[in-house]
């Protein structure tokens, strides 16, 4: 019990340190949400604007939900990936890795920690954004599955939480350039996930790789509950790939992150900054 | 365990080696000199008894630090074992965290963080109840000199001597049984090296705390150390209190040696002088 009470106020240790640290920096953080709104709303306005460039008649508030619902779960996930996968980037930047590495506490605490701060600070960020567009649009929610699309977005959380602890090992072994090594992972999956348009337009190559992006089955599962209104039992299949994903990538994630340390801790490339 | 144990740290037999990366190379173009490893502690053994301060004396690149490192956990040895209070560092790692502290030449805190942010941060860290520690850490910071509004401005406008104090209290906070200071006054102006110096006297006199202290200023070993430990490319060269080790070369012109003059003598070098190091 006494174990567990240490371990809990570990983990709050960092989900309090990053929220101070978001303060602190709040220029940057008003400067990256208008980045996001920005992004957010001229990536929307392709779909209002898809009649007028083609031509033809086509359902553009459809359009326009469709890549609303890219957009917003993308940057959702991006957030908590990035969040997750910078642990020890941040450490780096701010030379306190050897102070939070010799702490008494399980990196499962470190990384619950950096976790809840990410999922914390991801809604925040995207709930901000969706109320900025919605009084761009008329956005009409009445027929759809509201439950459905937060256990889809909590799976989703799940799996890309996994995917950002394996990612984390990059700036661990590779101190200078690790950190930019894990945009290359996003950047990857926002390609095969099928975020502004439909997988089926990728090359059959392609499509292969999108049904190992959990990206691909939140987004899926995200339309199917907003824009088609589908069920919870519909969405069962994607919730159970996503939940099997995260189950996997998790311990994966932490296995492989408790090797990289003990490899920085032989060669010495804690200590170094990037 | 600990509270019994006469020797707070041992460190017996231990060597650290490190490979220089040669970067991205020709398979065809490597040869046996690519990856010749770098011996930076070199089979180095010593005790420390309970309530000691002792001493690491040598230049820059001899080893000092690596060695802290391997006794922090945040290196892992090649050879030999360090234990703490009978807690061998690799064995038992989290147990020998929850024994020590470190506090290093560089300051590692969050630098847009205020004094307090940090202190509650390393104190939640070493599970420490918020109310407690925000109320210890005020006491501590306080008696270190700081006014109350340092203590909730930002760390990046503090001058380094403060830091290093206020990196101190932070180690103090967490009631280290060992306290591992890894040249906690280098870089610091004299009157700031003073008051940290005055700080680990306290903690030696009046807490119950072991200190290994590294430094390469001969005059702040010579004042804070119960024995100290000469260290030469990664070996040790000679151990022995203060007086102990000047009492290993003659005096010149009537004058009593110095610790320089020990270590001269004994590698035949000179201590890098401190603001040549910066």
């Amino acid at each position: 019990m006494t174990q567990l009470v240490h371990e809990i106020r570990a983990s709050y240790a960092f989900v309090e340190r990053n929220f101070n640290l978001v303060k602190r920096y709040w220029g940057w953080e008003v400067v990256w949400l208008a980045y996001s709104i920005a992004n957010a709303l001229s990536i929307t306005f392709i779909g209002a604007g898809a009649e007028a460039v083609t031509g033809q008649a086509i359902d553009t508030n459809y359009m326009i939900f469709y890549l609303l619902v890219g957009t917003l779960v993308w940057h959702y996930l991006a957030v908590v990936f990035d969040n997750v996968s910078e642990m020890i980037a941040w450490e780096r930047w701010e030379d306190t890795i050897e102070y939070t590495f010799m702490a008494p506490i399980s990196r499962f605490t470190h990384m619950i920690g950096q976790t809840l701060f990410s999922l914390v600070y991801g809604l925040l960020h995207t709930g901000i954004i969706l109320g900025v567009v919605a009084l761009f649009f008329h956005l009409d929610l009445r027929d759809a599955n509201l439950f459905g699309s937060v256990l889809m977005l909590v799976a989703g959380s799940l799996s890309f939480i996994g995917l950002g602890i394996v990612a984390s090992v990059l700036p661990l072994l590779f101190p200078e350039r690790g950190a930019q090594m894990t945009h290359v992972i996003q950047a990857l999956l926002l390609l095969v996930s099928g975020v502004y348009f439909p997988i089926s337009v990728l090359p059959e190559w392609m499509q292969s790789l999108s049904r190992i992006s959990p990206a691909t089955y939140v987004l899926e599962g995200m339309r199917a509950a907003l824009l088609e209104g589908a069920g919870t039992g519909a969405l069962l299949g994607h919730l159970v790939r996503l939940v099997l994903i995260g189950l996997i990538a998790i311990p994966v994630g932490l296995v492989v992150f408790r090797q990289a340390e003990r490899y920085a801790k032989r060669t010495g490339k804690l200590k170094r900054s990037g | 365990m600990h509270r019994n144990h006469h020797v707070a740290l041992e460190v017996s037999g231990v060597t650290k080696r490190f490979v220089r990366s040669e970067g991205l190379r020709w398979p065809w173009k490597r040869n046996g000199h690519d990856r010749k490893p770098v011996v930076a502690v070199d089979d180095v053994s010593f005790e420390v008894q309970r309530g000691e301060v002792f001493g690491i004396l040598g230049p820059n690149g001899s080893g000092k630090s690596t060695l802290v490192r391997c006794i922090a956990t945040l290196l892992l040895s090649d050879e030999g074992q360090v234990t703490v209070f009978g807690h061998d560092v690799l064995q038992e790692e989290m147990a020998v965290k929850q024994l020590i502290n470190r506090v290093s030449v560089e300051a590692s805190f969050f630098k847009k963080l205020t004094p307090m942010e940090n202190l509650l941060y390393g104190a939640r860290l070493y599970g420490l109840d918020g109310r407690d520690a925000r109320k210890r850490a005020l006491e501590v910071l306080k008696r270190l000199g700081l006014k109350e509004e340092a203590i909730f401005r930002p760390m990046e406008e503090m001058s380094r001597g403060m830091q290093q104090k206020v990196a101190i209290a932070r180690a103090f906070l967490t009631q280290p049984i060992l306290l591992l200071l890894d040249e906690p006054t280098t870089g610091l102006d004299p009157r700031s090296k003073r008051e940290v110096q005055a700080f680990v006297e306290e903690l030696r006199d009046i807490h119950d705390a072991t200190i290994l202290l590294t430094t390469h200023d001969m005059q702040e070993a010579d004042a804070l150390c119960d024995r100290i430990a000469i260290l030469d490319e990664g070996r040790i060269v000679a151990l022995d209190t203060p007086a102990g080790l000047k009492t290993l070369v003659p005096s010149v012109n009537g004058h009593d040696p110095t610790l320089e003059d020990v270590f001269m003598e004994l590698t035949g070098k000179q201590l890098v002088k401190e603001d040549a190091e910066q």
